[in-house]
Protein backbone atom coordinates (compact mmCIF):
# COMPACT_ATOMS: atom_id res chain seq x y z
CA UNK A 1 0.00 0.00 0.00
CA UNK A 2 1.31 3.67 -0.88
CA UNK A 3 1.77 5.16 2.66
CA UNK A 4 0.94 9.24 2.39
CA UNK A 5 0.57 12.14 5.17
CA UNK A 6 -1.49 14.95 5.21
CA UNK A 7 0.33 18.67 4.70
CA UNK A 8 -0.20 21.13 7.35
CA UNK A 9 -2.91 23.56 6.98
CA UNK A 10 -0.56 26.47 6.71
CA UNK A 11 1.03 24.98 4.09
CA UNK A 12 -2.46 24.03 1.79
CA UNK A 13 -4.02 27.56 2.36
CA UNK A 14 -0.82 28.98 0.97
CA UNK A 15 -0.91 26.78 -2.11
CA UNK A 16 -4.53 27.46 -2.43
CA UNK A 17 -4.47 31.21 -1.73
CA UNK A 18 -4.46 32.54 -5.62
CA UNK A 19 -7.90 30.35 -5.88
CA UNK A 20 -11.53 30.95 -4.45
CA UNK A 21 -13.52 27.47 -5.96
CA UNK A 22 -11.51 24.85 -4.41
CA UNK A 23 -12.47 20.99 -4.76
CA UNK A 24 -10.89 18.49 -2.21
CA UNK A 25 -10.75 15.49 -4.25
CA UNK A 26 -10.06 12.18 -2.15
CA UNK A 27 -9.29 8.68 -2.79
CA UNK A 28 -10.62 5.62 -1.65
CA UNK A 29 -7.76 3.16 -1.87
CA UNK A 30 -4.35 3.39 -0.23
CA UNK A 31 -4.95 6.94 1.03
CA UNK A 32 -8.22 6.10 2.53
CA UNK A 33 -6.25 2.97 3.98
CA UNK A 34 -3.52 4.74 5.54
CA UNK A 35 -6.10 7.40 7.14
CA UNK A 36 -4.73 10.23 5.03
CA UNK A 37 -6.99 11.32 2.29
CA UNK A 38 -9.92 9.16 1.88
CA UNK A 39 -13.76 10.85 2.63
CA UNK A 40 -13.46 11.01 5.99
CA UNK A 41 -9.89 12.89 5.61
CA UNK A 42 -11.21 14.98 2.87
CA UNK A 43 -14.11 15.78 5.04
CA UNK A 44 -11.56 16.78 8.17
CA UNK A 45 -9.23 18.76 5.78
CA UNK A 46 -12.35 20.87 4.21
CA UNK A 47 -13.38 21.55 7.31
CA UNK A 48 -10.03 22.93 8.54
CA UNK A 49 -9.67 24.99 5.14
CA UNK A 50 -13.26 26.40 5.65
CA UNK A 51 -12.10 27.32 9.32
CA UNK A 52 -8.61 29.17 7.85
CA UNK A 53 -10.99 30.50 5.28
CA UNK A 54 -12.93 32.43 7.68
CA UNK A 55 -10.41 32.98 10.33
CA UNK A 56 -7.93 34.69 7.86
CA UNK A 57 -10.75 36.16 5.33
CA UNK A 58 -9.49 33.91 2.64
CA UNK A 59 -13.54 33.75 1.02
CA UNK A 60 -12.50 30.24 0.05
CA UNK A 61 -15.58 28.04 -0.75
CA UNK A 62 -14.46 24.22 -0.78
CA UNK A 63 -16.56 21.70 -1.84
CA UNK A 64 -15.42 17.92 -1.43
CA UNK A 65 -15.73 14.71 -2.95
CA UNK A 66 -13.91 10.95 -3.07
CA UNK A 67 -13.93 8.58 -5.65
CA UNK A 68 -12.88 4.77 -5.54
CA UNK A 69 -9.40 5.39 -6.98
CA UNK A 70 -7.65 8.35 -8.72
CA UNK A 71 -4.88 6.79 -10.68
CA UNK A 72 -7.23 5.03 -13.45
CA UNK A 73 -9.20 6.89 -15.95
CA UNK A 74 -12.41 5.27 -15.65
CA UNK A 75 -12.84 6.20 -11.92
CA UNK A 76 -12.03 9.66 -12.75
CA UNK A 77 -14.63 10.15 -15.03
CA UNK A 78 -17.51 10.17 -12.42
CA UNK A 79 -15.60 13.38 -11.14
CA UNK A 80 -15.01 15.33 -14.11
CA UNK A 81 -18.52 17.19 -13.93
CA UNK A 82 -17.66 18.26 -10.37
CA UNK A 83 -13.57 19.10 -11.52
CA UNK A 84 -14.49 21.12 -14.32
CA UNK A 85 -17.00 23.95 -11.75
CA UNK A 86 -13.80 24.15 -9.66
CA UNK A 87 -11.28 26.95 -9.76
CA UNK A 88 -8.72 24.38 -8.61
CA UNK A 89 -8.49 20.92 -7.30
CA UNK A 90 -6.38 19.89 -3.81
CA UNK A 91 -5.95 16.34 -4.16
CA UNK A 92 -5.44 13.93 -1.58
CA UNK A 93 -4.02 11.00 -3.30
CA UNK A 94 -0.83 10.25 -3.13
CA UNK A 95 1.63 11.72 -5.81
CA UNK A 96 0.34 8.97 -8.92
CA UNK A 97 -3.26 10.07 -8.01
CA UNK A 98 -2.63 13.86 -8.26
CA UNK A 99 -0.42 13.38 -11.53
CA UNK A 100 -3.13 11.10 -13.24
CA UNK A 101 -6.00 14.27 -12.54
CA UNK A 102 -3.68 17.00 -13.67
CA UNK A 103 -2.79 15.03 -17.11
CA UNK A 104 -6.83 14.37 -17.65
CA UNK A 105 -7.75 18.15 -16.96
CA UNK A 106 -4.45 19.90 -18.40
CA UNK A 107 -6.38 23.58 -17.63
CA UNK A 108 -6.91 22.62 -14.42
CA UNK A 109 -4.83 23.50 -11.10
CA UNK A 110 -4.03 20.34 -9.63
CA UNK A 111 -2.15 20.42 -6.08
CA UNK A 112 -0.91 17.56 -3.79
CA UNK A 113 -2.51 17.77 -0.41
CA UNK A 114 -0.30 15.17 0.73
CA UNK A 115 3.06 14.15 1.19
CA UNK A 116 3.75 10.57 -0.18
CA UNK A 117 5.85 9.28 1.88
CA UNK A 118 6.55 5.07 1.27
CA UNK A 119 5.02 2.02 0.30
CA UNK A 120 4.44 0.25 3.13
CA UNK A 121 1.94 -1.77 5.50
CA UNK A 122 0.19 -1.20 8.50
CA UNK A 123 2.35 -2.70 11.24
CA UNK A 124 -0.26 -1.65 14.34
CA UNK A 125 -2.67 0.21 14.70
CA UNK A 126 -1.82 4.05 13.80
CA UNK A 127 2.05 2.95 12.71
CA UNK A 128 2.70 2.07 9.30
CA UNK A 129 6.42 1.70 8.14
CA UNK A 130 8.23 1.11 4.91
CA UNK A 131 8.42 -2.49 3.17
CA UNK A 132 9.23 -1.94 -0.76
CA UNK A 133 11.26 0.84 -2.33
CA UNK A 134 9.96 -0.48 -5.59
CA UNK A 135 13.64 -1.02 -6.55
CA UNK A 136 12.57 -2.57 -10.03
CA UNK A 137 14.79 -6.28 -9.22
CA UNK A 138 12.76 -7.85 -6.34
CA UNK A 139 15.65 -9.78 -4.33
CA UNK A 140 13.18 -10.80 -1.07
CA UNK A 141 14.06 -14.76 -2.36
CA UNK A 142 17.65 -14.13 -1.02
CA UNK A 143 17.09 -12.53 2.15
CA UNK A 144 14.45 -14.66 3.64
CA UNK A 145 11.53 -12.35 2.60
CA UNK A 146 13.10 -9.17 4.43
CA UNK A 147 14.10 -6.67 2.02
CA UNK A 148 17.57 -5.15 3.09
CA UNK A 149 17.15 -2.52 0.34
CA UNK A 150 13.96 -1.03 2.17
CA UNK A 151 14.42 -1.98 5.80
CA UNK A 152 18.55 -1.72 6.23
CA UNK A 153 19.30 2.33 6.85
CA UNK A 154 22.38 1.60 4.69
CA UNK A 155 20.73 -0.57 1.95
CA UNK A 156 23.48 -3.04 2.47
CA UNK A 157 23.42 -6.26 0.13
CA UNK A 158 26.00 -8.22 2.14
CA UNK A 159 25.24 -7.33 5.80
CA UNK A 160 25.54 -6.50 9.10
CA UNK A 161 27.26 -3.22 8.90
CA UNK A 162 28.13 -3.94 12.43
CA UNK A 163 26.57 -0.67 13.88
CA UNK A 164 23.41 -2.07 15.34
CA UNK A 165 22.66 -2.12 19.07
CA UNK A 166 20.42 -4.90 20.69
CA UNK A 167 19.65 -5.87 17.70
CA UNK A 168 18.38 -1.71 16.68
CA UNK A 169 19.35 0.31 13.42
CA UNK A 170 22.23 2.60 14.32
CA UNK A 171 20.98 5.42 12.12
CA UNK A 172 17.18 4.64 13.31
CA UNK A 173 17.44 2.93 17.00
CA UNK A 174 13.14 3.27 16.60
CA UNK A 175 13.53 0.36 14.06
CA UNK A 176 15.09 -3.01 14.19
CA UNK A 177 18.42 -3.55 11.97
CA UNK A 178 17.57 -5.46 8.75
CA UNK A 179 20.21 -7.93 9.44
CA UNK A 180 19.32 -8.93 12.61
CA UNK A 181 15.71 -9.56 10.92
CA UNK A 182 17.21 -11.48 8.16
CA UNK A 183 19.20 -13.91 9.98
CA UNK A 184 17.08 -15.06 12.48
CA UNK A 185 14.54 -15.45 9.44
CA UNK A 186 17.11 -17.46 7.30
CA UNK A 187 18.06 -19.56 10.25
CA UNK A 188 14.41 -20.39 11.54
CA UNK A 189 13.66 -21.45 7.74
CA UNK A 190 17.45 -23.43 7.61
CA UNK A 191 18.87 -21.17 4.97
CA UNK A 192 21.46 -19.69 6.61
CA UNK A 193 24.08 -21.08 3.71
CA UNK A 194 22.56 -18.10 1.58
CA UNK A 195 24.35 -15.68 3.69
CA UNK A 196 27.80 -17.17 3.26
CA UNK A 197 26.85 -16.30 -1.03
CA UNK A 198 28.51 -12.48 -1.58
CA UNK A 199 26.01 -10.64 -3.50
CA UNK A 200 27.52 -8.50 -6.15
CA UNK A 201 26.89 -4.49 -6.11
CA UNK A 202 22.90 -4.12 -7.25
CA UNK A 203 22.14 -2.95 -10.90
CA UNK A 204 20.04 0.50 -10.02
CA UNK A 205 18.93 0.55 -13.61
CA UNK A 206 15.86 -0.63 -12.95
CA UNK A 207 15.37 2.23 -10.30
CA UNK A 208 14.45 5.79 -10.27
CA UNK A 209 18.28 5.94 -11.50
CA UNK A 210 17.36 4.44 -14.83
CA UNK A 211 14.59 7.58 -15.52
CA UNK A 212 11.36 7.21 -15.07
CA UNK A 213 9.89 3.50 -15.71
CA UNK A 214 7.00 2.61 -17.73
CA UNK A 215 5.67 -1.45 -17.93
CA UNK A 216 4.03 -2.24 -21.13
CA UNK A 217 2.56 -5.36 -21.32
CA UNK A 218 1.92 -6.75 -25.06
CA UNK A 219 -0.46 -9.41 -24.14
CA UNK A 220 -2.93 -6.58 -22.86
CA UNK A 221 -2.35 -3.57 -25.68
CA UNK A 222 -5.09 -3.30 -27.98
CA UNK B 1 -26.36 32.02 17.73
CA UNK B 2 -24.94 35.02 16.53
CA UNK B 3 -22.15 36.92 16.27
CA UNK B 4 -23.55 39.67 18.44
CA UNK B 5 -24.15 37.53 21.27
CA UNK B 6 -21.55 37.34 23.59
CA UNK B 7 -22.71 34.97 25.79
CA UNK B 8 -20.07 31.86 24.12
CA UNK B 9 -21.80 28.41 22.72
CA UNK B 10 -20.46 25.06 23.61
CA UNK B 11 -21.72 22.15 22.18
CA UNK B 12 -21.14 19.31 24.69
CA UNK B 13 -20.86 15.80 23.33
CA UNK B 14 -21.32 13.26 26.37
CA UNK B 15 -20.96 9.46 26.39
CA UNK B 16 -24.02 8.22 26.88
CA UNK B 17 -23.06 5.57 29.91
CA UNK B 18 -20.98 8.41 32.19
CA UNK B 19 -21.18 11.98 31.53
CA UNK B 20 -24.53 12.15 29.83
CA UNK B 21 -25.60 10.03 33.10
CA UNK B 22 -23.60 12.68 35.37
CA UNK B 23 -25.48 15.08 33.35
CA UNK B 24 -28.48 13.36 34.36
CA UNK B 25 -27.93 13.40 37.85
CA UNK B 26 -26.49 17.25 38.17
CA UNK B 27 -30.09 17.89 36.70
CA UNK B 28 -31.23 16.12 39.12
CA UNK B 29 -29.50 17.06 41.82
CA UNK B 30 -30.30 21.00 41.32
CA UNK B 31 -26.61 21.12 40.67
CA UNK B 32 -26.01 25.20 39.14
CA UNK B 33 -23.88 24.95 36.04
CA UNK B 34 -23.76 27.74 33.58
CA UNK B 35 -26.20 27.09 30.75
CA UNK B 36 -24.06 27.97 27.89
CA UNK B 37 -23.43 24.02 26.92
CA UNK B 38 -25.75 22.38 24.27
CA UNK B 39 -25.48 18.51 24.67
CA UNK B 40 -25.05 15.90 22.43
CA UNK B 41 -25.61 12.66 23.88
CA UNK B 42 -23.39 9.69 21.79
CA UNK B 43 -23.06 6.10 22.41
CA UNK B 44 -19.29 6.55 23.70
CA UNK B 45 -16.90 8.96 22.62
CA UNK B 46 -15.34 6.53 21.08
CA UNK B 47 -18.13 7.34 17.87
CA UNK B 48 -16.98 10.74 17.65
CA UNK B 49 -15.06 11.64 14.63
CA UNK B 50 -12.54 14.70 14.65
CA UNK B 51 -15.02 16.13 11.56
CA UNK B 52 -17.73 15.95 14.35
CA UNK B 53 -15.73 18.31 16.53
CA UNK B 54 -14.43 20.99 13.30
CA UNK B 55 -18.57 20.59 11.56
CA UNK B 56 -19.36 22.29 15.09
CA UNK B 57 -16.75 24.85 15.04
CA UNK B 58 -17.60 25.63 11.33
CA UNK B 59 -21.13 25.76 12.59
CA UNK B 60 -19.96 28.27 14.86
CA UNK B 61 -19.58 27.06 18.25
CA UNK B 62 -17.48 28.80 20.39
CA UNK B 63 -16.02 25.79 22.30
CA UNK B 64 -16.39 22.10 22.63
CA UNK B 65 -16.43 19.84 25.16
CA UNK B 66 -15.91 15.94 24.69
CA UNK B 67 -17.12 14.22 28.37
CA UNK B 68 -16.50 10.93 28.16
CA UNK B 69 -16.06 8.00 31.33
CA UNK B 70 -13.13 7.76 33.45
CA UNK B 71 -9.98 5.89 31.69
CA UNK B 72 -9.71 2.50 32.65
CA UNK B 73 -14.19 2.35 32.96
CA UNK B 74 -15.14 2.57 29.25
CA UNK B 75 -18.25 0.96 29.00
CA UNK B 76 -16.75 -0.13 25.14
CA UNK B 77 -13.59 -0.87 26.91
CA UNK B 78 -11.60 2.31 24.91
CA UNK B 79 -13.33 4.10 23.15
CA UNK B 80 -12.56 6.91 25.76
CA UNK B 81 -8.67 6.36 24.57
CA UNK B 82 -9.28 6.55 20.76
CA UNK B 83 -11.48 10.03 21.53
CA UNK B 84 -8.58 11.60 23.64
CA UNK B 85 -6.29 10.90 20.54
CA UNK B 86 -8.83 12.80 18.06
CA UNK B 87 -9.40 15.58 20.47
CA UNK B 88 -5.70 15.88 20.40
CA UNK B 89 -5.63 15.66 16.49
CA UNK B 90 -8.40 17.76 16.09
CA UNK B 91 -6.73 20.75 18.86
CA UNK B 92 -3.39 20.79 16.30
CA UNK B 93 -6.13 21.24 12.88
CA UNK B 94 -7.99 23.53 14.86
CA UNK B 95 -4.79 25.90 16.01
CA UNK B 96 -3.40 24.50 12.54
CA UNK B 97 -6.13 26.40 10.91
CA UNK B 98 -5.61 29.53 13.33
CA UNK B 99 -8.29 28.85 16.04
CA UNK B 100 -7.46 28.45 19.94
CA UNK B 101 -6.71 24.83 20.81
CA UNK B 102 -8.14 25.18 24.06
CA UNK B 103 -11.58 25.94 22.51
CA UNK B 104 -11.74 22.15 22.55
CA UNK B 105 -11.33 19.86 25.77
CA UNK B 106 -12.21 16.20 26.58
CA UNK B 107 -12.90 15.69 30.27
CA UNK B 108 -13.28 12.34 31.92
CA UNK B 109 -16.31 11.97 34.62
CA UNK B 110 -18.20 8.89 35.71
CA UNK B 111 -22.06 8.96 36.22
CA UNK B 112 -21.83 9.66 39.57
CA UNK B 113 -19.42 12.64 39.40
CA UNK B 114 -22.47 15.11 38.32
CA UNK B 115 -20.47 17.92 41.08
CA UNK B 116 -17.08 17.26 38.40
CA UNK B 117 -19.48 17.64 35.55
CA UNK B 118 -20.88 20.81 36.53
CA UNK B 119 -17.34 22.14 37.44
CA UNK B 120 -15.92 21.30 34.38
CA UNK B 121 -18.74 23.01 32.35
CA UNK B 122 -17.95 26.39 34.76
CA UNK B 123 -14.34 25.87 33.50
CA UNK B 124 -15.40 25.24 29.96
CA UNK B 125 -17.38 28.57 29.73
CA UNK B 126 -14.64 30.54 31.46
CA UNK B 127 -12.24 29.42 29.22
CA UNK B 128 -13.93 30.08 25.83
CA UNK B 129 -15.42 33.70 27.46
CA UNK B 130 -12.03 34.40 28.04
CA UNK B 131 -10.95 34.02 24.41
CA UNK B 132 -13.90 35.65 23.24
CA UNK B 133 -16.43 34.66 20.50
CA UNK B 134 -15.06 32.44 18.05
CA UNK B 135 -13.71 34.01 14.67
CA UNK B 136 -15.84 31.84 12.44
CA UNK B 137 -18.84 33.08 13.12
CA UNK B 138 -17.62 36.56 12.42
CA UNK B 139 -18.35 36.00 9.17
CA UNK B 140 -21.12 33.36 8.69
CA UNK B 141 -24.34 32.44 10.94
CA UNK B 142 -25.11 28.67 11.74
CA UNK B 143 -27.61 28.68 8.81
CA UNK B 144 -25.01 29.47 6.16
CA UNK B 145 -22.67 27.03 7.76
CA UNK B 146 -25.49 24.27 7.12
CA UNK B 147 -25.85 25.22 3.72
CA UNK B 148 -22.17 24.89 2.62
CA UNK B 149 -22.08 21.89 4.15
CA UNK B 150 -21.49 18.49 1.66
CA UNK B 151 -19.77 15.78 2.69
CA UNK B 152 -20.34 12.82 5.25
CA UNK B 153 -22.48 14.93 7.92
CA UNK B 154 -25.32 16.50 6.82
Amino acid sequence: MIVAERKTIPELVDILRPHKNILVLGCGTCVTVCLSGGEREVSIISSALRIASRVQGLNFKIDELTIERQCDNIFIEQAAETIQKADAVLSTACGAGVQAIAERFPEKPVYAGLNTTFLGILEERGVWTEKCAACGTCVLHKYGGICPITRCAKRMMNGPCGGSREDRCEVRPDRPCAWQLIYKRLKDIKQLERLTEIEPPKNWNSSLSGGPRALIREDHKI
Amino acid sequence: MNANNSEPVIVAFCCHYCAYAAADLAGSGRLQYPPNIRIVRSPCTGRLEINFFMRAFEAGADGVLVAGCEEGSCHFKEGNYLAKGRVNTARQLLEEAGLEPERLRMVNVSAASSQKFAEYVREMVETVSKLGPSPVKKIIDIKDANKEQTGAIQ
